[in-house]
């Protein structure tokens, strides 16, 4: 144990040290990814945030909202906070969190996460707007980033043998986490709810508490193997793979190779065609096929489609530990290409099947890109600092969560107020988003081993280890 | 689920624990599941 840990060992909080977290004698690895879970589950509520929009904008006029309630472009602005804080966080305490190890990290991020619901109360309570942007935005923002990032470095040194499983089994938990939240805050509001409060408030307090409670267990069921563990009868390879480097690259070095910046285009690709015509799947399904998909049966689609994004998350990072991370990527955007372009034509000969199935495929895809990238960013640098590399590449995600919509939204509206129908308004999107896969697949293509002169020497390694 | 460390078996204990931890997770994402599938039927009614 260095100076420095022992340091870091004292006080009320000695147990959040890494030093506490090395795993005992007779531990299962099969414990982390529960640990894992507990947190994605519960960040993963960001995605059912939209299910208090409404009711926050009738918190003064109960039944109809007042001219002095909040108005629907002021509440997007929360969720809108939290997804740029959630990338400022992963890229800004990466390093740190490699540092201090898992158990702190999730602890904060139980903090900010929970901390921020009962700020946000506060802001519904007081009706200011302010405290719900600070809350849950900024600081709530800033467990998720913490949250998101924290096991994937755990879980891949668990895993050496399946990294792309144990990071889809956490991955898919941040998509099953809104399939959770929604119904959960739907009950909760309802509970609280009396003639003259809505019950958002007294339902954030709740969630805060129980996110804070399950994201606890997380942080202490966490553990970190012992230095040169490796699971029973798992060889490493002799012969290494063409694109699974043994070396690692230091995460700053990362920012000065090429790959680091092809992976972030191949990430923010596939992100930014998903979360387009994810933004758009209902309101599509129903002018596409009108009369036929009902305004309830296009929110039967879009809840059909979280369970193919999360099955996705974990069924294509486990099938890339078989196939490889290049390999899985090929497929996310060859046949994306293929299924983006089929959507229109599946309008044009009325098959609601064929729509479905192409939308399920395209978004159990658009989950597996975020699952299997930290295998991949694993493959490409190695495991030392893989954790901080993930959390900077997931500046990709937040630029795709603006340039997505807003490029959808845009060519929608030029096509609209020139004269295309509606229903015909999509092809043009859908072609221009499988133009956007098909660069995606070339940036994929062009992806090589990082070349010596980036790896860590045995002494930096050694240097980093201890300190 | 019956790996070891250091070539040890996994303790009664953490095995516990470990039954414990996946109930903890897997009931709430099974109920999440449930009743996404629930609304999800609506599309082939």
């Amino acid at each position: 144990m260095t100076t420095a840990t022992s340091v870091d060992s004292g006080g009320i909080f000695g147990w959040l040290d890494r030093a506490h977290t090395v795993a005992k004698p007779g531990f299962s690895r099969w414990l982390v990814p529960p640990a894992a879970l507990c947190v994605h589950l519960c960040i993963g509520q960001v995605y059912a945030f939209s299910v208090f929009n409404l009711p926050m904008t009738k918190l003064i006029g109960i039944t109809e909202s007042a001219p002095d309630d909040w108005k629907l472009t002021q509440l997007g602005w929360i969720f809108s906070l939290a997804i740029v804080f959630l990338g400022l966080a992963a890229a800004f305490t990466g390093t740190w969190l490699d540092r201090v190890g898992p158990r702190r990290a999730m602890f904060t991020a139980a903090l900010c996460f929970g901390g921020g619901f009962l700020i946000s109360a506060l802001g519904v309570h007081l009706h200011q707007l302010w405290l719900i942007y600070l809350g849950y935005g900024v600081l709530g923002g800033c467990g998720l980033g913490l949250g998101y990032i924290s096991p994937v470095k755990t879980l891949i040194t668990w895993f050496p043998d399946r990294p792309g499983m144990a990071t889809g089994l956490a991955i898919m938990g941040f998509g099953g986490g809104a399939m959770i939240a929604s119904p959960l805050s739907v009950l909760l509001m309802q509970y609280f709810a009396t003639p003259t409060d809505k019950g958002v408030a007294a339902t954030f307090v709740t969630l805060g508490i129980i996110y804070l409670v399950f994201m606890m267990i997380g942080a202490v069921l966490v553990r970190v193997p012992p230095n040169g563990w490796m699971p029973e009868g798992y060889v490493p390879p002799a012969q290494p793979k063409k694109l699974v480097t043994t070396a690692h690259v230091h995460v700053d070095e990362a920012l000065r190779t090429k790959q680091f910046y092809l992976l972030w285009g191949v990430l923010c690709l596939n992100v930014t065609a998903g979360i387009g015509v994810l933004s758009q799947a209902s309101a599509m399904s129903q002018e596409m096929f009108p009369g036929q998909i009902t305004a309830a049966a296009a929110a039967g689609f879009v809840g059909l489609l979280s369970i193919f994004n999360m099955v996705g998350r974990f069924f294509w990072a486990s099938t890339s530990d078989y196939i490889g991370r290049r390999n899985t990527y090929m497929i996310f955007f060859a046949l994306g290409v293929v299924l983006y372009a089929l959507v229109p034509w599946t309008g044009r000969i009325d098959s609601v099947v064929l729509f479905v199935a192409c939308y399920a495929v395209i978004l159990s895809m658009y989950g597996g890109g975020f699952s299997t990238i930290p295998a991949y960013l694993r493959d490409i640098f190695g495991t030392r600092y893989v954790g901080a590399i993930h959390g900077r590449l997931l500046t990709a995600w937040s630029a795709a969560g603006v340039f997505g919509p807003v490029l959808v939204n845009y060519i929608r509206e030029y096509q609209l107020n020139h004269g295309v129908a509606k229903a015909d308004a999509y092809s043009v999107t859908m072609y221009i988003m499988a133009g956007l896969l098909f660069v995606g697949f070339i940036l994929n293509w062009l992806m090589t081993p990082v070349h010596e002169k980036h790896h860590m020497t045995d002494e930096e390694l050694k240097a980093s280890m201890e300190a | 689920m019956s790996e070891t460390t250091h070539h040890e078996t996994v303790s009664g204990a953490n095995k516990i624990k470990l039954v414990l931890a996946w109930t903890l997770v897997g009931v709430p994402l099974l109920w999440g599941i449930f009743n996404t599938l629930a609304k999800a039927a609506l599309l082939f009614q």
